[in-house]
């Protein structure tokens, strides 16, 4: 019997089986970040245990950083206190950290690939429920909790049970118009916001291997919304060629050596998943979300279904048999660790160029990383950007879960293309209708929600 | 972490699916240092309004409702993987969870905090949430060892499933860390044969 690629990692990881059948699971790679690591080292101090293996682990400021003027000191206290704290543990216990300023700073998601940390083959984890997102590079990469974040401080393991396995295929191509976020939207509202849940879950198909790495990083990044542990894409060339050059990956004969081992990483064609999905790519329309989780979306022109879930048709008040196709909204959101990278900003650039946004329309552009600021002001998109009225941002997570100053009034609508649509996600009251980069700047430009199939050349 | 048995308890229902770990706790509230605290801000959003004045009708300032006991619909604690959900559910002075379904980082959390999942099929937790329905003083019995919940009065016990590793983590209120630390020399040889590059 053939092995899945989900399996042919994780089985390399485990460093025994204990009672009841969980896991010591080995982690190749740990990302840290502000918000979800103190009570970690207060817990490593209190026991008096030192970090395993330090080398390990890269940390930065994200969650909770101003988007704007990021050379002062921090206004908010609180924040100042958390950004402070990781400081210093990050000098105590010796953990390299990208601070604010650093030029490689950025959302945890975003710079780890960036810098090539990321590689296909590992166990990557980290406080944070999107580090699924590094799965695009063929890894077992997941999120968890603060408790866990200092058992892999302590022993680089997990204690784990073996999540089941679950292929997603996608063939065909996508329409024009159409994008990855789209995509797992779409897969989304197909599996709910609870479908995936116990599974790793892998994307296949021709309609996924067309996509760029950035595209499969928005894919792999959501399938937390569908309840999944992880999601995974195998490696392939475009892998291999986002990864060749990069700063901390392998070089001369270990990049050799990585590039087969990586070669080996995809599933075998005998390989049995516990669930199997096919969908078609041509099927998929522009989407938006209508409700309160990111299971309750629709294609842009589809009204808004009936549904049980009233509270959630309640709190962004609408209903069912109404269309979105042209809501007026107040805010556009662009930014997150699902598309806040150069892709995703040069495709907004692209549409604005020549065009305005509505006046009553705030924007937010978001980059994901300084690399990523600094790519974009090197390719004049900063200055399209600000011809259209939109303003080019400093990096960090801002109003995805607005921690920090970037909250999206209540009562007001806001299309974003971050990952949650939660109540109170974007700040108490604020309603977010999750998009994709395209149909979130069109909306910017028309004041409301339009099918960009229409607009985009 | 305290442990956890057996123990005799009131409920309180929350017949809400999906209830994701930003209502358990929003994110504004995930600025402290320490674990201690949370409590306060347990479902920050649904049980005070923007003047800090008490929602009344939210299950939590309903006083017909207390103890240790939540009863969750479906899917709870999806969404992000915030350990406070977790800790503020603790602090609140919950014990136990009861769902037919739960977000697995929510799950892994909960149980590094003495916090204990019960799962039980869409049935029986329709079943309970009639009876504290129909009586809020309704009594039930959590028994960790012999992993049973049972509903007082009723002639209902529903047995649940939890590993073994996880169950006498709980009775013994310990966490995983002292067991990895303890396997140390074995994730040394480990590392040996383990290609990384």
């Amino acid at each position: 019997m053939g092995q899945t690629l989900f399996d042919k990692i994780w089985d390399r990881h485990v460093v025994k089986e204990i009672v009841g059948g969980r896991h010591v699971l080995y982690i190749d790679q740990h990302f840290i970040h502000e918000v979800t690591s103190p009570q970690a080292f207060n817990g490593l101090r209190e026991r008096q245990l030192d970090l395993f293996r330090p080398e390990q682990i890269v940390a930065t400021a994200d969650h909770n950083v101003p988007t704007i003027n990021q050379h002062l000191p921090i206004t908010e206290p609180l924040s100042r206190k958390q950004v402070d704290a990781l400081r210093e543990n990050c000098a105590e216990f010796n953990v390299p950290l990208y601070d604010l300023g650093h030029q490689k700073q950025g959302i945890v998601h975003v710079i780890g690939p960036e810098q090539g940390i990321t590689q296909p083959g590992m166990t990557i984890v980290c406080g944070d429920s999107h580090t699924s997102t590094h799965g695009a590079f063929g890894c077992v990469a997941f999120g968890i909790g603060t408790s866990q974040v200092e058992q892999v401080m302590a022993s680089q393991c997990l204690i784990i049970t073996k999540p089941k396995r679950m292929r997603i295929t996608i063939d065909g191509e996508l329409s024009l118009g159409v994008t990855a976020k789209d995509l797992v939207l779409y897969i989304i509202a197909k599996l709910s916001s609870s479908g995936g849940t116990g599974y790793f879950v892998e994307f296949a198909g021709t309609a996924v291997r067309a996509l760029s790495m950035e595209a499969r990083m928005t894919i792999c990044n959501m399938s937390i919304e569908m309840g999944a542990r992880g999601g995974l894409i195998a490696p392939d060339k475009t892998t291999f060629s986002y990864l060749q050059g990069r700063e901390n990956a392998p070089k001369e004969d270990d990049w050799n050596n990585a590039l087969a081992h990586w070669k080996t990483l995809y599933s075998d064609e005998a390989a049995v998943f516990d669930q199997e999905y096919s969908f078609h790519a041509d099927d998929i329309a522009p989407m938006v979300t209508y409700g309160t989780n990111p299971g309750m979306g629709i294609a842009v022109d589809q009204y808004i279904p009936q549904t049980e879930n009233e509270k959630a048709l309640q709190y962004m008040n609408l209903n069912a048999g109404e269309q979105l196709l042209g809501k007026e909204i107040q805010h556009v959101f662009i930014g997150s660790c699902t598309n806040s990278r150069i892709e995703d900003l040069r495709a907004v650039a692209e549409y604005v160029k020549g065009r305005k946004k509505a006046d009553h329309v705030s924007v937010m552009v978001v980059p994901g990383s300084k690399q990523v600021e600094l790519q974009a002001r090197a390719e004049g998109i900063d200055k399209i950007l600000e011809s259209a009225g939109f303003m080019l941002r400093e990096p960090g997570c801002s109003a995805c879960l607005g921690m920090n100053e970037d909250k999206i009034p209540a009562g007001e609508y806001c299309v974003s293309t971050s990952n949650r649509n939660f109540e109170g996600r974007q700040g108490p009251g604020a309603r977010t209708i999750l998009a994709s980069p395209l149909t979130a700047v069109a909306a910017a430009v028309a004041g409301k929600i339009v099918d960009v199939r229409e607009t985009v050349t | 972490m305290e442990k956890l048995t057996t123990f005799t308890s009131t409920a309180v229902p929350m017949p809400l699916a999906h209830v994701d770990t930003d209502q358990i706790i929003p994110a504004r509230f995930l600025k402290a240092t320490t674990r201690e605290g949370f409590g306060d801000n347990l479902f920050r959003d649904w049980r005070y309004d923007k003047q800090n004045n008490e929602i009344e009708d939210f299950v939590l300032n309903n006083p017909i409702y207390s103890g240790k006991i939540l009863v969750a619909g479906k899917n709870f604690g999806c969404g992000s993987s915030r350990e406070h959900a977790a800790w503020a559910l603790y602090d609140y002075g919950f014990r136990v969870v009861v769902s037919s379904f739960f977000a697995d980082i929510f799950q892994a959390n909960s149980l590094n905090n003495g916090l204990l999942p019960i799962i039980v099929s869409d049935e029986d937790l329709d079943y309970i949430f009639k009876a504290i329905e129909k009586n809020s003083e309704q009594k039930f019995i959590v028994d960790l060892p012999n992993q049973s919940f049972t509903i007082l009065g009723h002639d209902k016990m529903i047995e649940f499933e939890i590993d073994e590793y996880k169950k006498n983590c709980l009775i013994d209120g310990q966490d995983d860390i002292d067991y990895l630390v303890s396997l140390k020399p074995e994730i040394e040889e480990f590392e040996k044969s383990h290609i990384r590059f």
